[in-house]
C-alpha cells in the first residue's frame, strides 16, 4: 500500500554514498536499493519518513525529516495537548515529529 | 504489572545473578493481558523489567536478541523463539513497543549502549554481536553502537516469527522479511483501540444534537431531545463503523490514497443506511433536508475517524498526513456544519 504521492522529504546525495547498503537493509517499505555500488531511491512514494535510513547512513548521504504519520498526534499538538495520544505514546508525539530521533 | 508475576520468571541461582530466566511459552494470563492492552486497558503499565534474560540455556556463543520493555513486544519475541537457547536484552523504552520507541529515540543508540554495559554483556558472550529488530533502526545507528561499545548491530527481520529462518540462513533476511506489511489481521488488531478512543468526542456530538433537537422541536423538550439524540446516536455509530472499522478493514481495495477519501464509500453507504432507518419520519423538503444532513454528518465524521487511523497504519508519512489534514479537515468541518444546519432546518415545524 502507498500513501500520498510526491510528499516525502527523502533525499539522497549520491556523491556522499559509500555503498554500504545499510539504508536498503533498514527500509521497511523497499524504497531503497543498491545499484552498481551506490544507493538509489526506487519507490519514492512508498517512503513513510521513519528515518531509519538516515540514522543508519554513516556518511550522511541520506536525509529525511523523520516523524510519525499520525493525524491524531498533529491534532493534539494543534490544540495544545501533548502526550495524550491514542497509542503507546508516553512522550509527546509532536516532539518526535520535529526533531530527529536522538542517538 | 512487572514481570515476575506474569511470565513465570525467576532469578537464576548461581553464577549469573543479573540474568532473569524466562520461558518461551505464553500462559493464559499472558494472552488475557495481550487482549486487554489491545482494548486500551492498563496499556501503559504493561511492562517488563529492562535487563538481560536467558531463554532456554544460552551459552557464550548464543545469539543476543534485543527488544523493548513493552510486555507485548517481549512476549511476541520469546514465543517466536520457542525451543531455542537465546539471550534477550530488554531495553527501557517506558513500556512502548520497538517501532514507536525507535521513532522517539528511547529505543535508541544511547539506551542500547548503556544496557549492553550495565548488564555486562561481554561477560556472557564471546562474540560481539546483537540482533536488533529492523523496526528499531529509526532509533539505532548501527555504526555508532559499534564505535561506542564494540558490538556489531545485525538488523533482524521485521517480524519476530521470521527470526528462526533468519538465523538458520546465517543471519540473512530475504526481501520479504524486510518489509512491514499491513494485512487484514494486522489492521483489525488495531481497530479496538480506535473504538475505545472514539466515544470521548462522539458522545458530546450526540448530546449536542439531542439538545438542539429538544430546543427546536415542536413538542416537549425531553421527548424531542431523546428522539433527536437517538437519531444522532445512529448517525455517530454509522460514522464509527464506516471510519474506524470498515475503512481499516477494506483499506487496500477502497478507492483513493488519503484515508479520508477511502472512507467516502463506506461513509456514504452507512449514511444511506441511517436515512433508510429514518424513512417515513418526515416528508417533502424536510425529508430531503434531513437525509442530506444525516448523510453529510455521517460521511464527515467517518472521514475524520478514518483520518485518525493514519496513526495506527504502518505506511503513512508525516508529510502525507500534513497534506491530507490541510485539505481534509476544512472539508470535514464544512460538511459537518452544513449537515447539521440542514438537519436542524428539517426539524422545524411549519
Amino acid at each position: 500500500m502507498e500513501y500520498l504521492r510526491n510528499v516525502t522529504s527523502l533525499s539522497l546525495d549520491p556523491s556522499l554514498c559509500n555503498g554500504c547498503g545499510m539504508c536498503a537493509v533498514v527500509c521497511p517499505h523497499g524504497v531503497l536499493f543498491l545499484s552498481r555500488g551506490k544507493c538509489v531511491i526506487r519507490n519514492r512514494d512508498a517512503c513513510m519518513e521513519c528515518g531509519a535510513c538516515a540514522v543508519n547512513c554513516p556518511p550522511g548521504a541520506m536525509k529525511v525529516n523523520p516523524g510519525v504519520g499520525c493525524a491524531a498526534a498533529r491534532l493534539h499538538s494543534m490544540v495544545g495537548l501533548k502526550g495524550v495520544c491514542n497509542c503507546d505514546c508516553t512522550s509527546p508525539c509532536e516532539s518526535s515529529m520535529e526533531a530527529p530521533p536522538s542517538g | 504489572m512487572s514481570n515476575g508475576q506474569c511470565c513465570r520468571t525467576s532469578s537464576s541461582a548461581g553464577s549469573s545473578a543479573a540474568v532473569i530466566r524466562v520461558s518461551a511459552g505464553l500462559t493464559v494470563a499472558d494472552r488475557i493481558g495481550a487482549f486487554r492492552v489491545r482494548w486500551g486497558i492498563g496499556r501503559m503499565r504493561y511492562r517488563v523489567e529492562p535487563g538481560l534474560y536467558a531463554l532456554g540455556s544460552p551459552d557464550a556463543d548464543s545469539e543476543v536478541l534485543v527488544t523493548a520493555n513493552y510486555k507485548l513486544s517481549f512476549d511476541t519475541l520469546r514465543s517466536a523463539l520457542n525451543g531455542g537457547d537465546y539471550w534477550i536484552l530488554v531495553l527501557d523504552t517506558n513500556a512502548v513497543n520497538v517501532w514507536c520507541a525507535a521513532g522517539k529515540g528511547t529505543f535508541g543508540t544511547a539506551e542500547l549502549v548503556r544496557r549492553i554495559e550495565t548488564v555486562g554483556l561481554t561477560g556472557f558472550v564471546n562474540h560481539r554481536r546483537v540482533i536488533v529488530p529492523q523496526l528499531g533502526a529509526p532509533g539505532v545507528a548501527a555504526h555508532l553502537v559499534r564505535e561506542q561499545c564494540g558490538f556489531k548491530v545485525v538488523y533482524g527481520p521485521v517480524k519476530a516469527s521470521d527470526i528462526p529462518p533468519f538465523l538458520k540462513a546465517g543471519r540473512r533476511a530475504d526481501p520479504s522479511m524486510r518489509k512491514k506489511t499491513f494485512t487484514l489481521g494486522e489492521r483489525l488488531a488495531v481497530v479496538p483501540i480506535e473504538l475505545v478512543a472514539a466515544p470521548k468526542f462522539l458522545a458530546p456530538v450526540v448530546l449536542l444534537i439531542g439538545a438542539i433537537g429538544g430546543l427546536t422541536g415542536s413538542g416537549d423538550f425531553l421527548e424531542n431531545a431523546v428522539k433527536s439524540g437517538l437519531t444522532a446516536l445512529f448517525a455517530v455509530l454509522a460514522a464509527l463503523l464506516a471510519g474506524a472499522v470498515l475503512t481499516p478493514a477494506l483499506l487496500p481495495i477502497l478507492p483513493g490514497r488519503s484515508f479520508s477519501a477511502k472512507s467516502l464509500l463506506p461513509g456514504i453507504a452507512l449514511g444511506v443506511a441511517v436515512v433508510i432507518l429514518r424513512a417515513g419520519a418526515r416528508d417533502g423538503w424536510r425529508f430531503l433536508a434531513e437525509s442530506a444532513g444525516l448523510m453529510m454528518i455521517v460521511a464527515s465524521l467517518g472521514a475524520f475517524l478514518a483520518m485518525n487511523f493514519t496513526g495506527a497504519s504502518t505506511y503513512t508519512s508525516p508529510s502525507g498526513v500534513k497534506k491530507e489534514m490541510k485539505l481534509g479537515l476544512p472539508l470535514q468541518a464544512g460538511a459537518a456544519v452544513v449537515g447539521l444546519a440542514l438537519w436542524i432546518a428539517s426539524q422545524s415545524t411549519g
